[in-house]
């Protein structure tokens, strides 16, 4: 009965959400923004057919930094919008719990992040017309990609929380999100290496997106990544509610 | 009933609600009423579960809206300040999404929203995008919102703000019509509208509440009423109020406005007098003043208003 209702309200905001998005030409500018840009880098950055090889390490790797920009602006109306418009005191003394009304929102905004994912279909397609490439490697880079755009999703959802300006909200999950690359990206782990323990080196990478991301572009399926993606995106919800909760009369 | 039990809370240092307690009970519509910034909003979103009281809590139905959040929100509806509606959908979607989350689903659903549309009057724009919507407009959806699953408890915070004299009076009837059987309480700044549709009227300030009673009682602590107003032909108005005054009953005579032919007089009873007007009435006949007009004063709900809320500055 009550997971029963419980579905039924998650569902109807899940929906209102989706609809929103599609309703909107912001789905449409980011899904052809996400593809032109997943296309320019494939193809004319890195250089996709000299390289030789039939598989999509070229494609995925810019993910970490074309959806550093793109996932915090679909992020940024999730509540931003709602405490300007004021519908925030109707959504939430409705009956619904803070729970579901986060999850619903999130759940949406991944759905639509995963539609401009399954869109770049044709990589594939070409990868597998060029020769045959590892398709449990493509599958798990594919996750990688949808639990990285979750990541970054969850903490723009928490950033949309705190304010009513969608910019201010833009702004801070794009830091957020940077800082939680660039702690394990080379460049930075590099100038660690040399003085710094190695436990300490091993710690910090830990924290990052980009090792957990990488792995998963390599086809290795570890439950560690998968672990570590969705505690961050637990957390960052968990916070959104925190701050939801505390900010409300604001 | 909806109960408020000694609803407190703090912004920072400010004390913006003070212990507040009311009930309101079915078939009672209680008006709400306070200068800006009394603590009416904050009262109400603490009701409705919106904010977390600091201290006390409310109760809708009996269920605790801290304790038992969606059972009480389950029995409620409610119409926030400004009537916040989601921009970017159109009005018969954005009631559907409201009829959805209430737990209608199928054909009930389609029903209860078309049901919905018609009784607020909302038909002809129900395919319209709201951000498109006048003000008026928006605050009828918002209204629809509120009452679509016909709850037992509304609340209302300024429910016709905003909206022409016809549609105020429309939504006044309709607040009317369905305080029969609901149990309603509404915040308003306007005094008519307490005459117009409350049975008792909650007056704070300063977040705490100041004044509990029937408008008509409330009105009666008017320094105004009982007392007659007159306006009669003179070009001398002492004689007159000397006379007036010396009569068994009038406590005291005013001078409210004077012009060259006409003045314009008051006239207050004494403790515990009556038939006041009649002997008026019968002294200037006699006396065969010329009268213009004649009224007994009901008292005035923006007196004891001003004279509740800020007692410094009455007169």
């Amino acid at each position: 009965m009550e997971l029963n209702r419980n579905w039924h309200t998650i569902k109807a905001i899940f929906l209102r959400e989706l609809t929103g998005y599609f309703g909107s030409a912001i789905a449409y500018v980011f899904i052809v923004i996400f593809l032109v840009l997943c296309g320019f880098f494939t193809f004319s950055i890195s250089n996709f057919y000299d390289a030789g090889q039939a598989d999509l390490r070229s494609f995925f790797e810019w993910h970490p930094w074309i959806f550093l920009f793109l996932v915090p602006a679909v992020a940024m109306r999730l509540w931003a919008d709602e405490r300007k418009s004021g519908t925030l005191e109707i959504l939430l003394t409705l009956p619904v719990t803070l729970t579901e009304a986060v999850l619903a929102k999130f759940l949406a905004a991944w759905v639509f992040i995963g539609v401009a994912l399954c869109l770049t279909f044709p990589m594939p397609l070409t990868a597998m017309y060029l020769g045959g490439p590892d398709a449990g490697a493509m599958v798990s880079g594919y996750l990688g990609s949808l639990f990285l755009g979750g990541a970054y999703l969850a903490v723009g959802s928490m950033t949309s929380a705190l304010t009513k300006n969608q910019v201010i909200s833009f702004v801070l999950s794009v830091v957020i999100c940077l800082f939680l690359v660039l702690v394990g990206w080379p460049p930075v782990t590099n100038f660690l290496t040399g003085w710094a323990p190695s436990w300490l080196i091993a710690t910090v990478e830990g924290f990052s997106i980009w090792s957990h991301f990488v792995s998963m572009q390599r086809g290795v399926l570890d439950l560690r990544d998968l672990v570590y993606y969705l505690s961050l995106i637990f957390f960052a919800l968990y916070g959104t509610g925190v701050i939801i909760e505390t900010r409300k009369s604001a | 009933m909806i109960e408020a039990k000694n609803l407190g809370k703090w912004f920072g240092q400010n004390k913006v609600v003070d212990s507040i307690s009311f009930t309101v009970k079915k078939g009672e519509i209680l008006g709400f009423l306070g200068p800006n910034a009394a603590g009416k909003s904050t009262t109400m979103r603490m009701i409705t579960g919106y904010l977390a009281p600091n201290t006390g809590t409310a109760l809708i139905g009996g269920h605790d809206v801290c304790q038992a959040p969606i059972a009480a929100r389950r029995l409620l509806g409610y119409l926030p300040e400004n009537a916040p509606v989601y921009p970017d959908m159109t009005v018969r979607a954005f009631l559907d999404f409201i009829a959805q989350i209430r737990g209608f689903s199928g054909k009930s659903r389609a029903a209860a929203v078309e049901r919905t549309l018609e009784k607020c009057f909302l038909t002809e724009v129900k395919n319209q995008i709201t951000s498109t919507l006048s003000k008026g407009f928006k605050q009828r959806v918002c209204f629809a919102q509120s009452i679509l699953h016909d709850p037992e408890y509304l609340v209302m915070d300024e429910p016709t703000d905003g909206l022409d004299p016809n549609q105020k009076h429309e939504v006044r009837s309709m607040i009317r019509e369905m305080g029969r059987e609901k149990a309603i309480l509404l915040s308003t700044h306007i005094l008519e509208e307490v005459d117009a549709v409350c049975t008792r009227a909650v007056i704070i300030a300063k977040g705490k509440i100041m004044a509990d009673d029937t408008p008509e009682r409330l009105r009666r602590r008017s320094r105004l009423s009982g007392a007659v107003s007159l306006r009669v032909q003179t070009n001398d108005t002492n004689p007159l109020v000397a006379e007036l005054e010396k009569l068994t009953g009038v406590a005291k005579v005013e001078v409210v406005e004077k012009t060259r032919d006409s003045a314009v007089l008051r006239a207050f009873p004494a403790q515990g007098a009556e038939a006041l007007p009649d002997r008026l009435l019968r002294h200037l006949a006699q006396g065969g003043h010329r009268l213009e007009s004649f009224s007994v004063e009901t008292g005035r709900l923006d007196e004891v208003f001003r004279n509740i809320t800020m007692p410094q500055k009455a007169a």
